[in-house]
């Protein structure tokens, strides 16, 4: 069979199965958010939290311009190359025409104000988990920002996957908003970890691997993965292979130091970038919660 | 003369040969033996820093000292075009070094920075050694996200 019927196949499934109708973006309530004020300072912890500056600073960037979110930086993947948009308060270029409840619906539904699906590169997948209150507070760090008049790139992304309705379908199958690592009676620093690894920190987007269509599988949730881009692997968290005591993660988040004083690299070096400011409690809940991962399923490993 | 230039040329040749057939074996050796001595060193200091090894100022001085000493060698050096991960096993070195040497001596420079300021301020007392550490991972991190392939 010919890559090109490989991928088409899949792709007709999935937008003949579910219809024109279901593939419909879905949005928040047209007066949500509507007189919400937010906390700058506490809206900047959410940012850190979330890496937004991991992605949508330019290439490259360092020091203060890491928050100029003109986008640009590119993320290669089996389903084509995206490219990170300008998401700075420009009012052409940017986010700035916005109103709060476009982020919402962004971070939440991965939907555009213009009601077209965004492509789960944007990990709205965990996002879709935020509080309302942090989304509020985001919203008004995000204003504070310096604006950037750089002009968002078009993903390079190839057909089927450039049909962006049959997003629709995908996440009728893969947008699951229910917690990963459940039961009520998590304590407070279990429940904050796995808001920050769940939510906020998009962990698994990069941790979990992923199935032919790009969904990540639950069964085998932070059990490392290949990395995206074709070269290395992500490393897995769970219990079988990562033998760090928690101390030892939350000091990795704070310094990049691995327990043999080795450093993290790649991407995960703009991550811990992120972690090292957060609070030690954020640090220590995160390390709670992955001390707290289950083993992978063995059914469906390999 | 002639035979001079023949004798030459061969010798040149058999460098060269010999180079490939070693795969740059010691180069890749003596970088990642480089590497270790830093992760030592930066370990002496971690224990302190994070209270599992008594706090003693001479220690800390020494293993400061110790990184300082390693930054003072030519590391770039080591890193022969040809000899990155994406040629030989058992490295993990890009071969973006290769090309770009400037920009890789600026980074080990940045690290010699921070450890020269390791071998004069680690001796300051316990709470200098977290601040300390926070700035020589920075330049760790900083060059392995450039130059290093991940694992």
């Amino acid at each position: 069979m010919s890559k090109f019927l490989k991928l088409l196949i899949p792709a007709a499934i999935v937008a003949a199965g579910v219809g024109w109708v279901a593939t419909a973006p879905q949005t928040v309530a047209s007066d949500a958010f509507a007189d919400a004020t937010g906390d700058v300072e506490r809206g900047k912890q959410v940012f850190t939290a979330a890496g937004c500056a991991s992605c949508h600073a330019a290439p490259g960037a360092s020091g203060a311009d890491k928050l100029v979110l003109s986008g640009g930086q590119e993320f290669p993947s089996p389903f084509g190359t995206f490219i990170a948009p300008n998401i700075s308060p420009d009012a052409q270029r940017g986010i700035g025409d916005w109103q709060m409840r476009d982020l919402a619906n962004a971070l939440l539904h991965g939907v555009s104000p213009e009601g077209q699906h965004y492509y789960p590169a944007f990990p709205f997948t965990s996002y879709a988990r935020m509080d309302d209150r942090d989304i509020v507070d985001l919203w008004a760090y995000m204003q504070t920002l310096p604006p950037s008049s750089d002009a968002s790139q078009d993903h390079n992304v190839g057909f089927p996957f450039n049909i962006r309705r049959a997003l629709g379908g995908w996440k009728m199958l893969f947008l699951n908003t229910d917690w990963v690592m459940d039961g009520n009676d998590l304590g407070p620093d279990l429940t904050r970890g796995r808001y920050l690894v769940e939510a906020l920190g998009h962990c698994a987007e990069c941790h979990t691997p992923r199935n032919v269509l790009g969904g990540l599988d639950r069964g085998q949730w932070m059990a490392g993965a290949p990395d995206p881009s074709g070269t290395g692997t992500i490393p897995a968290l769970t219990p079988d292979k990562l033998t760090w005591s928690a101390q030892d993660i939350a000091y990795y988040l704070e310094t990049g130091f691995t327990p043999d004083f080795d450093s993290a690299g790649g991407h995960m070096a703009n991550v811990v970038a992120n972690t090292g400011q957060l609070s030690s409690e954020d640090r220590a809940a995160i390390a709670a919660y992955v001390k707290a991962l289950p083993m992978p399923d063995t059914a469906d490993a390999g | 003369m002639k035979k001079l230039v023949t004798l030459v040329a061969a010798t040149a040749i058999l460098a060269g040969t010999a180079a490939t057939a070693q795969d740059y074996k010691k180069e890749i050796k003596a970088r990642q033996g480089l590497m270790q001595v830093i992760a030592l060193n930066l370990g002496t200091l971690g224990a302190m820093a994070k209270g599992q090894m008594e706090y003693d100022a001479a220690v800390a001085t020494a293993a400061g000292e110790s990184l300082q000493g390693v930054s003072m060698v030519h590391f770039a050096s080591l890193f022969p075009e040809g000899s990155d991960g994406g040629m030989i096993d058992g490295t993990t070195a890009k071969d973006t070094i290769a090309g770009d040497v400037d920009g890789f001596n600026a980074k080990w420079e940045a690290f010699g920075l921070a450890a020269t300021k390791a071998a004069t301020e680690a001796g300051n007392g316990q709470e200098a050694v977290g601040p300390i550490l926070g700035a020589l991972g920075a330049t760790c991190s900083d060059c392995h996200k450039s130059f290093r392939i991940p694992q």
